[in-house]
């Protein structure tokens, strides 16, 4: 088994490093000055690819590595790894779907209550003494607002079962009507946003979701609603979601992905109504600790011949 | 004219005044004639000596309402608070006297629950912390940020489940948390599992929410024994009143890593925050604004006229503190 070369594409977490070092030959591609000559030196002995949000699998790394046989994400979103290129070549993908449902959309809840409620703010208010001179200002309650979901997969439905919680009606789009639910849908992202106080993007990156949430989303969506990403920066068209913020035109943000991460827009950082995290949707000891546990699973599967447990391709 | 009008109105005297009263000044004084003492040069028990001996209702702010001043107010017969709590009047003379107290009863409950949740939520996922980084440029510089901890399966500690710990609880349960509680009495139609004794609540629990009421007996309930209790991984979340928690106690367990974070809306002596907590970076602090929403205060303001209007008409009142 030690034989088998791994390729890490970059720093994602230390115990699945440990791990894949435990039945694999690792290699960690960040850690190489001269990139190119390490895969060269190495593309016969490569047989997996461990990649993450930041970085996957594209063509090129696929072209290069003539034995490639997985492709193991350490996330949901396959944005990131050229599915139809891996289709191609007979390359199975596997991703960490489930497991880091309920840390996604608990963020999700957590960016509505705290752009909402101004916690960032306050808490910096508190900080810096401003208490002493008075009371914060008032500011908005979530309970009971209309939540907008694009994309009603897994992490859509578990953001609505959480809102529900807080008795706020729950409408979405999606390519498709999903049967079985009470919540209202919506046939286009505008119309969400029109009749939605709080709109947020839980749907696949993909080259038709790129820019969902556009000019004319953004201004149905208007100076009183909110716009929460934990989807992927690309959904958002950032360059007109800045602009309408810092105009006064969209009434707050929570944001999580950026469109270059890990630039980050400064225009927004004096913005009391915008959160700004990281990209930490699933960044939790318990949940990164099962989405490697899931990456160590599906390439064992795959190297004894098992059915894989998780497969995208 | 308008001054016969105005003086037709009810007579209200208002003490604070409280926020409620500020942002609503002028809707309050076109239903009701309002005493305001604050606008006096004349110290207060002047100022109701020469004004408020026939005044029957008053709208107290969350300022101490003791007997000594009730007993200024000879023709009082209703005091009406823009809070849930009531620890700040004394009821004992109120019962005496026969004056009706009337609070927000659950307008504030729902707003209340919601930052309870978002606090937790802030500390567990590092939600103010992990804003704080980005602003100060760290993502592209040093681009890792520590992990937070998941919410799901979590079980959660309500102390005190009135109405806003009944809203915490369905809350959470959304969130997958499993719940259990702590009450004065055992509330016998609900699954929830109750802990008669606050220690054992703390041990078998991974986060505690504080919603009870302020008395005697929850006086720096939440202690040292607690809190260690609670446990390293621990994290309490403080919604209700300060002195709930022993605050020193608290600072002193944040500081040595025994319990793992706090979110605080209240503190023993507001508006003064220990600094101690201004170096810590899994705790977070609000102002007491728990309630303070434009949609509550615009809720509070039609509540508090209803049981003023209500009084004046011999009615009902909407929301009577009834004696426990």
């Amino acid at each position: 088994m030690d034989a088998i070369g791994v390729l890490m594409v970059c720093p994602m977490n230390t115990y699945l490093e440990q791990e894949l070092d435990k039945r694999f030959n690792l290699l960690r591609y960040w850690t190489q000055p001269r990139q190119h000559e390490f895969l060269t030196q190495h593309a016969e002995s490569i047989r997996a690819v461990v990649g993450n949000a930041s970085a996957g699998a594209d063509a090129k790394l696929i072209e290069s590595l003539p034995k490639l046989e997985i492709v193991s994400s350490f996330s949901v979103g396959m944005d990131k790894i050229d599915l139809n290129k891996c289709k191609e070549r007979g390359i199975r993908v596997t991703n960490t779907p489930d497991v880091l449902t309920d840390d996604v959309a608990d963020l999700a809840i957590g960016l509505m209550l705290a752009v909402l409620r101004r916690i960032c703010a306050c808490d910096k208010y508190v900080r810096s003494g401003g208490w002493k001179s008075g009371d914060f200002k008032l500011t908005t309650k979530f309970s009971g607002k209309t939540v907008g979901i694009i994309g009603l997969g897994r992490i859509g439905l578990a953001i609505a079962k959480r809102a529900e919680g807080f008795d706020c009606p729950i409408s979405y789009y999606s390519r498709s009507e999903k049967p079985n639910t009470n919540y209202k849908y919506h046939k286009s992202v505008v119309e969400l946003a029109s009749n939605c106080d709080i709109l947020v993007v839980a749907c696949a990156l993909t080259p038709e979701t790129t820019h969902i949430v556009n000019r004319e989303v953004i201004n149905a969506l208007g100076p009183k609603g909110v716009l929460i990403n934990i989807g992927r920066g690309p959904h958002v068209d950032e360059a007109e979601l800045v602009s309408a913020l810092v105009e006064g035109r969209l009434g707050g943000a929570g944001l999580d992905v950026f469109e270059k991460e890990p630039e980050v827009p400064e225009q927004l950082f004096d913005l009391d109504n915008v959160v700004l995290l990281p990209h930490v949707g699933s960044a939790t000891v318990e949940t990164r600790k099962a989405m490697a546990d899931l990456v160590v699973g599906n390439l064992e599967a795959h190297f004894a011949n098992k059915p894989l447990l998780t497969p995208v391709v | 004219m308008e001054s016969t009008a105005a003086e037709q109105l009810p007579e209200i005297i208002v003490l604070g005044p409280p926020a409620i009263f500020r942002s609503y000044d002028k809707k309050f004084s076109s239903r009701f004639r309002v005493l305001r003492p604050w606008e006096s040069p004349l110290p207060l028990a002047q100022f109701l000596a020469a004004e408020a001996h026939n005044t029957q209702a008053a709208l107290c702010s969350g300022e101490s309402v003791p007997a000594d001043l009730l007993r200024q107010l000879p023709a009082l017969w209703l005091v009406v608070t823009p809070s849930a709590g009531v620890n700040h009047i004394d009821l004992l003379e109120c019962r005496r006297r026969g004056i009706a107290v009337a609070n927000a009863a659950t307008t504030f409950s729902a707003d209340v629950a919601d930052l309870a949740v978002g606090l937790l939520l802030d500390v567990l996922r590092k939600i103010s912390a992990g804003n704080r980084f980005v602003r100060n440029g760290l993502l592209s510089k040093k681009g890792t940020y520590p992990l937070g901890f998941k919410l799901g399966g979590k079980k959660v500690g309500i102390v005190g489940l009135g109405s806003i710990g009944l809203e915490v609880a369905k809350r959470l349960e959304a969130f997958g948390c499993t719940i259990s509680y702590h009450s004065r009495n055992k509330k016998p139609s609900l699954t929830y599992v109750y802990h008669p004794d606050i220690c054992k609540l703390a041990l078998e629990s991974d986060i505690l929410i504080l919603c009870c009421a302020l008395t005697d007996q929850t006086h720096h309930m939440i202690n040292r024994e607690v809190l260690l209790a609670l446990g390293k991984e621990g994290v309490i979340v403080n919604i209700a009143r300060g002195p709930v928690i022993d605050e020193k106690a608290l600072v002193y367990c944040l500081q040595q890593g025994e319990i793992a974070g706090a979110g605080l809306d209240v503190f023993e002596d507001e508006p003064r925050v220990p600094n101690e907590l201004f170096e810590l970076n899994n705790v977070v602090l609000t102002p007491h604004c728990a309630f303070f929403t434009e949609e509550s205060l615009r809720d509070l303001y039609e509540l508090i006229c209803g049981n003023l209007e209500a009084f004046f008409s011999n009615k009902h009142l909407l929301s009577l503190v009834s004696e426990e």
